[in-house]
């Protein structure tokens, strides 16, 4: 008995060999994964990366058999995806998976960037992941925007009417580019061939490649942790940071717990409220898109409402244009804009504490603002927030500097 | 055989190699950026339309669609042409000054061939959304009829003149247009061209 498992461990330690002399895998493996040490210290805000990735996942797999049913011309897209909802077998399920994921993709997104400004993961040696991360953060919103107009409903027609009409208002080159973007006079049957180009091919693969360099430029300096000091500091006799544990296993059944409820809650939506009162999936979506009736109200799906409240609390095209993208922007410039010498929200004083909260209820309430009309005191609200938003990042070289930190502790706490 | 390498031949070279190449990748990117741009079918598409006027009761007005986009075509009563005099205090550019917005036969007042009907694209000028026909209204201190934008909204006059105070910043676009017979329009021929 032992004689034979002893025989099977040489023979497949035969095999390892035999690979690793033509690719290297045990090595690969045990720089990403066995011999990965991260600090022991992680708290509930270190999954949201683990989760962006199984989202991701779930948006590839359901994604390729979406297309299979999926007709992009303006004639049949529509009742292609009620065909999709009704006859194809369990495709209710797998769109719904689809449309859900999209939605849970951003929450979990912006909860892992919220994180990265928590505990100064952005600042050096981390700029670059951070870069790279908003890199991704973009290509995401293309991607969406793209995905939202392959139904053809009234909302994906004048959403993607409203986005594609902001570029117009680069002066000079403005008109041309939006006829380019649309391929057409208007929104038509070309638009949306394109959309679904950009959307299955040209987007996918674009984010796969930036998620594969965010990986590999955050192995190369190490992960931060909440308390935002380096482990390599502290290293034992073998070399290894005594505050880090590999990232498998320990990390790793550490993540499976956070996954397991992550689709529980995933699943909870999917089959008791995918369209979530209208805000997942939008109730104008229903109707098919014509090109002669705008919907009354027009909103672009939550994700997008607090840049699309910035758009319009200005009541200029261009300046609204432009407040829109350095909204967006902006944030790609925070490690160079925290002067702070610490990293973690823990030793950081009192003002840097009040205005990364101010920052969060700022951009949920531009969130709230661009679901609802612009009009009265809606107007007044949205150009408070947005202040409060672009003061956050304006002033902070000020602010990060005077601002009274308390010492950092040698080791995690 | 020396064994000096000449640093200034390889530079050349390299520069030389980059040059060549770069060349080749911007002579290579032109079919690819054409082929994003309208294309003959969508072009053709575009051919003019022909609009009856004849059914048309003053007061009403039409949808057409020319070249994809949405156009209306209104038929203005003696009343509402009155209406377009007293609210030019309160427009951003009664005069119409942009010429790229109309063509030369529509810079005026009415902003169109015959004062009778106007011939406008209906599409915002903000951000492409389809304004509504809002003709008859409570006059207000600001507000008189005309055409309102609900999606951010944008105000126009009775000749789609554009109100101050609002995200749009011009006035609606009137497509190139022509009287072919007595009472039939056709949009996308120039007046005096056809």
């Amino acid at each position: 008995m032992a004689n034979n498992e002893k025989k099977q461990s040489e023979s497949s330690s035969k095999l390892l060999n035999w690979i690793d002399e033509r690719f290297p895998y045990t090595e690969t493996m045990r720089y990403h994964i066995t011999e990965y040490y991260a600090s022991k210290n992680f708290n509930f805000w270190y999954v949201f990366g683990v989760l962006a990735m199984v989202i991701l996942v779930i948006q590839l797999f359901t994604g390729i058999f979406l297309t299979m049913n999926y007709k992009p011309s303006a004639t049949d897209a529509f009742s292609s995806v009620e065909y999709i909802m009704r006859d194809v077998e369990w495709g209710w399920l797998i769109r719904y998976m689809h449309s859900t994921g999209a939605s849970f993709f951003f929450i979990v997104v912006y909860l892992h960037m919220f994180r990265a400004m928590l505990y100064g993961s952005y600042k050096k040696p981390r700029e670059l992941i951070w870069i790279i991360g908003m890199l991704i953060f973009i290509v995401l919103m293309a991607e969406a925007f793209a995905g939202y107009l392959l139904p053809w409903g009234q909302m994906s027609y004048w959403g993607a009417q409203v986005i594609i009409s902001i570029f117009g208002a680069i002066p000079f080159i403005g008109e041309a580019l939006v006829e380019i973007i649309r391929g057409d006079y208007s929104i038509s049957d070309i638009t949306l061939n394109r959309f679904f180009a950009l959307h299955v091919i040209a987007l996918p693969l674009a984010l796969v490649a930036l998620i594969f360099v965010h990986i590999v430029a955050l192995h190369e300096v190490g992960s931060n942790n909440p308390d935002g000091i380096d482990i390599k500091k502290y290293k034992n006799e073998e070399g290894i940071p005594i505050d880090g544990v590999a990232f498998h296993p320990y990390h790793t059944s550490k993540d499976l717990v956070a996954i397991i409820i992550f689709l529980m809650i995933f699943s909870m939506v999917v089959f008791f409220a995918p369209e979530m009162g209208g805000y997942f999936l939008e109730y104008s979506n229903f109707e098919k898109a014509n090109p002669m009736a705008t919907p009354e109200h027009i909103v672009p799906v939550w994700y997008f409402t607090p840049f699309y409240a910035l758009l319009r609390a200005v009541p200029d095209k261009l300046g609204g244009a432009i407040l829109m993208g350095l909204a967006v922007i902006l944030p790609l410039f925070l490690p160079w804009l925290d002067r702070a010498k610490v990293k973690s929200i823990r030793y950081r004083g009192w003002i840097y504490k009040t205005a990364l909260s101010l920052f969060a209820i700022s951009f949920i309430a531009l969130g709230v603002l661009g679901v609802l009309p612009a009009e009265g005191i809606y107007i007044l609200l949205a150009r408070i927030f947005g202040a409060l938003y672009f003061g956050f990042f304006i002033l902070m070289p000020y602010y990060t500097k005077i601002d009274k930190t308390k010492p950092v502790p040698d080791r995690v706490t | 055989m020396t064994e000096k390498v000449d640093q200034s031949k390889r530079h050349f070279l390299t520069i030389a190699t980059a040059v060549t190449g770069g060349a080749g990748i911007a002579f290579a990117a032109v079919p690819f950026l054409s082929s994003l741009k309208p294309s003959a079918r969508a072009r053709a598409l575009g051919a003019p339309v022909e609009v009856p006027l004849a059914s048309l009761e003053p007061g009403e007005m039409i949808r057409v669609v020319w070249r994809g986009r949405l156009v209306y075509v209104l038929r203005r009563t003696e009343e509402m042409l009155g209406r377009l005099v007293g609210v030019t205090e309160y427009l951003r550019d009664p005069n119409s000054s942009n010429v790229e917005l109309q063509p030369s036969y529509a810079t005026n007042e009415h902003r169109s061939l015959n004062p009778e009907y106007l011939v406008v694209e209906g599409s915002c000028t903000h951000l492409g959304c389809a304004p509504l026909p809002q003709f008859e209204v409570t006059p207000s201190s600001d507000w008189f009829g005309g055409f309102f934008c609900p999606c951010h909204g944008s105000k126009f006059d009775l000749s789609g003149r554009v109100y101050k105070g609002v995200p749009a910043p011009t006035n609606l676009r009137v497509p190139p247009y022509t009287f072919s017979q007595t009472n039939v329009i056709t949009i996308g021929i120039d007046s005096g061209s056809a």
